[in-house]
């Protein structure tokens, strides 16, 4: 019987994004949004858009699979994916399910997509407006917890207590996003560097370990991966990124309902890594760029640590700046400055950012990258990471 | 229950919903009594409700009262408001406390008190029944407070 496994048997073949804007900035609609960049990841790959035969994506985005496929004269729709949870934890499980789909030979051609016009719909960092809450929420929000930044506080709190690990180390994360994004003309915060001063006198949003800095921006536009069987490989536009590794899912209860998960100071990466490393028979020290999502500075922390990147007792020493800068750092992390500088498209562009490493086009590259990890939204659930690499990494 | 004694958070936040699943934890509240779900097959404490025993499988879970005092397990102190009702009503504390005598369930309420005061993790803490009685219908919160 074959190896039942996803590594090597599907490529990102191309790459798409709109331009990014600042919250409730973009010109466009979001369906629109959402069509041109399935149309530049089309164009990229130097594929016919109409031979795109399946949409995957995350987040309960509202550009529907079955409007694009209309929309677009796609010929035949043949694999339509909402993975559930919400935000950003599932970026990298749809690519993972567009590569499950063109391996098994459910469909040919899969774009995985996000779309967001967050002024066009309700933001993400305000509560609901509902005068009573049900479920979960309704012994969450009349205590005044309701937002995602306060959702997630509570785990930061409890593991930078168990460890000893200081506001610091999240503070590089945050400066390195930045620093990277004054290099990339994407990028949504070019031009508005940051230095430890600021970020240090930067307005609390929950404390203790959620400063402004902190936490991602919210932001409008679209961006999608056309994922192509591995057997298309050499006769694409583009330098192919192999799908080395991809895994989904949450430890052990993870969602218990009202912060009663087991493990609870986590970002549910514990088991997710393990099957990630796994399928791409790569450990931590194989990788060489890290993209790591941040809705929170504290859920990288703990997806590094989760993901066998930084050990708990090291953080403090490890989690420094220049460790964590292309093209010289030890770790270079977010190199298109992620969520928090370039743009937070839920991940995708982190996943662009990784494929563009592979590709040597990156604007803060990491030379002769060959193998990237990104991983989605920390703390939710489920979560999903990604390994991608070059055909050398095979 | 006359003397509403000063409320963690201001008025116009969202009411719990009364659902079938949650109920005898919210009748519990409004006569002042802490109840937790507990199975009848295993034993097990559960929070927040389920409709199954995640132990063992069985739907016959019982709402045991348990003695209203427990320890800070985390927190958090939000400073941005989130919601309308709270625009000048911030920082105020949110705490996760567990419950040594009900296997340790974790339970998320405010801390009264100083909104800037120090919060320790372990800290015993007690239940403190906050009721909302003009509310339609009328519910009972559970807060907490720093023992000692
Ligand atoms: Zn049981």
């Amino acid at each position: 019987m074959s190896e039942r496994t996803l590594r090597g048997r599907a490529v990102i073949a191309g790459v798409g994004e709109t331009p990014y804007y600042k919250h409730g900035k973009a010109p466009d609609d979001e369906f629109k949004l959402a069509l041109i960049a399935v149309l530049e990841a089309c164009r990229d790959a130097g594929i016919d858009p109409r031979e795109v035969d399946g949409f995957a994506s995350y987040g309960g985005d509202r550009s529907e699979a079955t409007r694009l496929a209309a929309a677009l004269g796609i010929r035949e729709l043949r694999f339509s994916n909402m993975h559930w949870g919400g935000g950003g934890g599932g970026v990298c499980a749809a690519v993972g399910n567009a590569a499950a789909a063109v391996h098994s030979g459910m469909a040919d051609c899969v774009i995985a997509f996000r779309s967001l016009a967050q002024g066009q719909f309700r933001r993400y960092g305000r509560g609901a407006a509902a005068e009573t809450v049900s479920g979960e929420d309704a012994f969450l929000a009349p205590y005044g917890l309701m937002s995602p930044a306060q959702r997630f506080a509570m785990k930061i709190t409890r593991f930078m207590a168990e460890h000893g690990i200081r506001h610091e180390a999240l503070r590089a994360i945050a400066l390195a996003s930045y620093h990277h994004a004054q290099n990339n003309p994407r990028a949504v915060m070019r031009g508005r560097p940051l230095d430890a001063a600021t970020y240090d006198a930067s307005r609390w949003i929950v404390e203790p370990f959620h400063r402004l800095y902190d936490c991602c921006m919210e932001n409008d536009g679209a961006a999608a991966v056309l994922v192509v069987p591995a057997e298309r490989a050499h006769d694409l536009a583009q330098k192919p990124a192999y799908l080395l590794g991809a895994a989904q899912g949450g430890h052990y209860r993870s969602a218990a309902p009202v912060h009663n998960a087991p493990l609870y100071a986590s970002s549910h990466f514990t088991t997710v890594a393990h099957n990630l490393y796994a399928m791409a028979k790569l450990g931590p020290a194989d990788l060489d760029v890290v993209q790591a999502y941040e809705n929170f500075t504290g859920g990288v922390l703990m997806s590094l640590v989760e993901h066998g990147l930084v050990r708990p007792e090291e953080a403090n020493d490890f989690l420094v700046p220049e460790n964590l800068l292309a093209p010289t750092g030890r770790m270079p992390l977010n190199t298109s400055g992620g969520n928090l500088a370039e743009c937070y498209m839920h991940g995708l562009e982190m996943v662009i950012e990784g494929v563009r490493q592979l590709r040597g086009t990156a604007c803060n590259q990491v030379p002769g990258a060959s193998t990237v990890l990104v991983i989605g939204g920390p703390m939710v659930t489920p979560v999903s990471s990604l390994i991608l690499g070059t055909e050398a990494a095979l | 229950m006359s003397t509403t004694p000063s409320r963690a958070l201001p008025g116009g936040l969202p009411a719990p919903a009364s659902e079938p699943l949650t109920a005898p934890y919210w009748v519990g509240t409004r006569a002042g009594r802490l109840v937790i779900q507990r199975c009848r097959g295993c034993g097990g404490w559960q929070w927040g409700p389920e409709w199954v025993c995640h132990r063992c499988h069985s739907f016959d879970l019982a709402w045991e009262e348990v003695p209203p005092c427990g320890r800070i397990y985390s927190w958090e102190r939000p400073h941005h408001p989130v919601h309308p009702a709270l625009n000048g009503h911030t920082p105020y504390i949110i705490v996760l406390v567990e419950l040594p005598q009900a296997g340790n369930v974790r339970m998320v309420g405010n801390l009264l008190g100083d909104p800037r005061q120090e919060i320790g993790i372990a800290a015993e803490v007690e239940a403190v029944f906050e009721p909302h009685d003009e509310a339609d219908p009328p519910y009972t919160l559970v807060q907490w407070r720093v023992v000692g």
